[in-house]
């Protein structure tokens, strides 16, 4: 098993984006004009200067980012997560609360981007001076990582309480407010950097990856990469902006009364009402299909040839015309190319021996040229071999047959027969949930078949209807 | 650098006087040999081209691309979508839990039947559920944590999944309940780094993969051999996304942590920090999905089905609903209780799932 073993240098520069973003919201939340209104808080009998409510956080990043107040609560517990704003009231609890509980702004020189990661000796000083302090005072988590790192830095274990017993020294000469606040500042500092067992782990970033940030050689080999590169990409051809933005407008358009998550579909969305009467209604064998459906299949060739039941019809289609062997030949080729290595010697020479031998009974009308070059390569058979004959074939029908069974009896009648489904009645009692029906997997449709010894294409599958429901 | 090119010149110079007296003055000049010998092989070593004029034969063609950009860059996005109508509210909420990972919930896909999924986690379990009951209908468990990849066979009868293995395993989905997945499984990909990401193109015969390796790779499943690669990143290949189109198959493959080909074949996004859209036409990126109070960046995105909508999962926990046309924020959805890892939409467009940090799973409409 591999992992990039990435120096911490390179995670924390996927990291400080975040950071400077929001380092410059924190900022300008302290701003003395445009930022919060920073006073006294009261924390049982002392005061605490130039700290804010919860309530006053969430309502400046309603006004500043104009958001929901959902949204904005939401926002301001990513600063407390992070450390940068921290409780006075319940220091343990690293949330926030829309109230009148007091919060502060951390220092600078605790921020995550200015102490990480956080060291381990600094955190055996911190350990140290809460043992001295009062014995006993440590948490059951932090007893197991003192006794841990006792272990691991015996050796300047001495340095380590000398700190300890130096900054516990110089606090004590301070005033009460300061010392409750340096207190409170270093506690949050260590929860979000050493958070107890079963609490988030905000900094939590996953494994190692190699990004595009970390340094690249600037050496020949790259530049000389670089310039191939840019090469082919000047070489490509580009549409006018203009063009390609208005067809992506126009497809848009096209497809939004498909789109069942914008527009809703009929009869239901299943997810919402547990009814499955629309995976019903447009499954694979229905007898009637619905009229979105069929007319989905007139926005172009490929959704036509994408829908098994489409193919079918158009099958029908081509029969009438004579021309059916187009479509047989296609659907060949694309077994050919999608289908088990093992297998392409033996369906390229069916194919040879149906569709392109002369006085083949499907016999298929490719231009001489291509022909050729397909009898040249059939000699040494491979996966993509078909393919130009395969394309020839393709556009003829996509230019030929398609546009004319879009204008023929069959679709327009079958349009006509097609229906809209009636909507999904609300039921009598809201809060009753459906029973959720469940159908038969894929897995079993195909296995079943292969008991059966029956061929079956890899592509189909059936969901049934009106099954008992497992639960 | 013309300190060297002079010191060769004239070094040049003194082996062409040699040359021209003739080769018998060599042999009567060993020590002179040797020098001469210095010399040739230094020539040899020299590279033709230098490091400066490479870098500025780079720089030029980099500035005549963007010229050529800008010469078809004749309109903007959001001035196109200014005559179309502005989305009404969105209302969308989690309407089905999938609870039973043990750890973070790495990746998603959809099975074709519109109901199915397949899931992968970092303690290295692989589970299927049939979504829309939220049974577990499969579960498989891989010799490897940090499962990345995995993803449903087109026929809905295998699973393919990897991730620090540095593999790409296939398992055929067999409904026995006294069989053991792990049994038939099928090593297909073999990579130098972990596996990222990886898909069935149009059968359940070949699979393309993205490795930390920085290369893509296209797979026999029967055999295990490689029919295909692609090499050209220069960092951990971390997405990809297929889309088969009229001439065969294309697929789009980033570095940056999500790519979600449109359905429109024409436009691809990306996201690094940020969700960009880019017109693979018009050769450009076309549009940025940003807002002041999103901090975090995207972890993963997917199109609705009429490309109108965009939606992204976030490292913050939410999931922005972005309106592709105009550039503006339609919804954010709250639920999730940790980074949002994989958001993929249904194949019919009915609803989308988002996979989370939580260990969670939610189905939303």
């Amino acid at each position: 098993m591999t992992i990039n073993t990435l120096s911490q240098d390179g995670v924390q520069r996927q990291q400080m984006s975040c950071l400077t973003k929001m380092e410059r919201m924190v900022i300008s939340m302290q701003d003395p004009d445009m930022g919060i209104k920073l006073r006294n808080q009261r924390l049982l009998i002392t005061v605490i200067p130039h700290a804010m409510t919860g309530a006053d956080i969430v309502e400046w990043l309603i006004k500043k980012c104009s958001i929901s107040d959902e949204e904005a609560l939401h926002i301001g517990q990513i600063f407390v997560k992070y450390g940068y704003i921290y409780p006075l009231k319940e220091p343990r609890n690293l949330i926030l609360k829309v109230d009148d509980s007091p919060y502060r702004f951390q220092m600078p020189y605790y921020w995550m981007s200015t102490r990480w990661p956080a060291s381990e000796l600094d955190y055996a000083i911190y350990l140290a001076k809460k043992n001295i302090r009062k014995q006993g005072e440590l948490i059951e988590y932090e007893k197991e990582c003192y006794n841990a790192l006792h272990k691991r830095i015996n050796h300047t274990w001495d340095f380590v309480v000398m700190q300890a017993r130096e900054q516990l020294r110089a606090s004590k000469q301070r005033r009460k407010a300061d010392r409750i606040v340096l207190k409170c500042q270093e506690q949050a500092y260590w929860l979000v950097n050493r958070p107890p067992p079963g609490t988030l782990d905000s900094i939590d970033h996953g494994p190692e990856r190699r990004t595009m940030n970390t340094r690249v050689q600037l050496n020949a080999e790259f530049y000389k990469k670089e310039i191939e590169h840019n090469r082919i990409s000047l070489a490509r051809n580009r549409v006018k902006s203009s063009i390609c933005l208005e067809s992506y407008v126009k497809y848009c358009e096209q497809y939004q009364p498909h789109d069942p998550i914008m527009q809703g579909c009929l009869p239901s969305i299943p997810w919402i009402t547990d009814d499955i009467m629309f995976w019903n209604m447009n499954c694979e064998t229905v007898a009637v299909p619905t009229k979105l459906r069929v007319e989905r299949w007139s926005f172009s060739f490929m959704e036509l040839l994408n829908d098994p039941m489409g193919r079918k019809e158009f099958l029908t289609y081509l029969k009438k015309e004579f021309s059916a062997e187009n479509l047989c030949f296609w659907q060949a080729c694309e077994d050919v190319r999608h289908g088990e290595t093992s297998k392409i010697p033996e369906k390229v020479d069916e194919v040879y021996k149906q569709f392109l031998t002369p006085g083949a009974s499907r016999w298929v009308n490719i231009d001489s040229k291509t022909m050729e070059k397909t009898l040249e390569g059939l000699k040494r058979p491979h996966r993509f071999v078909l393919d130009d004959a395969q394309m020839h074939i393709y556009f003829l029908m996509k230019k030929d047959s398609y546009p004319r069974y879009l204008k023929s009896d069959l679709y327009k009648n079958l349009f006509a027969r097609a229906i809209v489904p009636q909507e999904t009645k609300k039921s009598v009692f809201p809060f009753m949930r459906r029973q959720r029906h469940s159908s038969p997997s894929p897995a079993l449709a195909t296995q079943a078949a292969e008991d059966d010894g029956k061929a079956k294409n890899s592509n189909s599958f059936k969901s049934n209807s009106g099954t008992a429901s497992r639960r | 650098m013309p300190n060297t090119k002079y010191g060769l010149t004239k070094r040049f110079h003194f082996l062409n006087k040699y040359f021209q007296n003739g080769l018998s003055s060599l042999h009567q000049n060993t020590p002179r040999l040797r020098e001469i010998l210095c010399v040739l092989v230094e020539m040899a070593a020299q590279p033709s081209d230098t490091l400066a004029t490479l870098k500025t034969e780079s720089e030029t063609l980099k500035t005549k691309l963007e010229e050529e950009r800008a010469k078809l860059h004749d309109v903007e996005l959001h001035q196109v979508a200014e005559k179309i109508e502005a989305l009404g509210q969105f209302v969308m909420k989690t309407r089905r839990a999938l609870k039973g990972h043990g750890n973070k919930v790495l990746c998603l896909d959809w099975c074709k039947d519109k109901r199915r999924i397949v899931s992968s986690s970092q303690d290295g379990k692989v589970i299927v559920w049939d979504a829309f009951t939220t049974n577990k209908e499969h579960a498989v468990t891989m010799p490897c944590t940090w499962v990345m990849a995995c993803a449903y066979a087109p026929s809905g009868c295998a699973v393919a999944c990897g991730g620090l293995d540095n593999k790409c395993s296939v398992y055929p989905l067999s409904l026995d309940k006294n069989e053991n997945l792990a049994a038939k499984k099928k090593s297909v990909a073999m990579h130098t780094n972990y596996l990222s990401a990886c898909c069935f193109t149009n059968s359940d015969m070949q699979i393309l993969t993205s490795s930390g390796d920085g290369t893509c790779a296209l797979w026999d499943v029967e055999s295990g051999q490689m029919l295909q690669s692609f090499h050209g990143h220069a960092a951990d290949v971390l997405c990809l996304d297929l889309a088969p189109s009229e001439t065969g198959n294309t697929f789009v493959s980033g570095v940056g942590t999500d790519i979600s080909r449109n359905v429109y074949l024409k436009t691809s996004l990306i996201t690094c920090k940020q969700c960009r859209l880019y017109d693979l036409r018009a050769d450009r990126e076309v549009a940025i999905y940003s807002k002041e109070s999103i901090i975090f960046g995207a972890s993963s995105v997917d199109f609705s089905l009429s490309g109108r909508l965009l939606f992204g999962g976030y490292n913050d926990y939410t999931i922005n609903v972005w309106d592709v046309l105009k550039g503006t924020r339609v919804s954010i959805l709250f639920g999730h209780e940790n980074r949002v890892s994989t958001l993929r939409v249904s194949p019919d467009g009915t609803a989308f799932c988002s996979g989370s940090w939580d260990h969670t799973l939610r189905i939303w409409a």
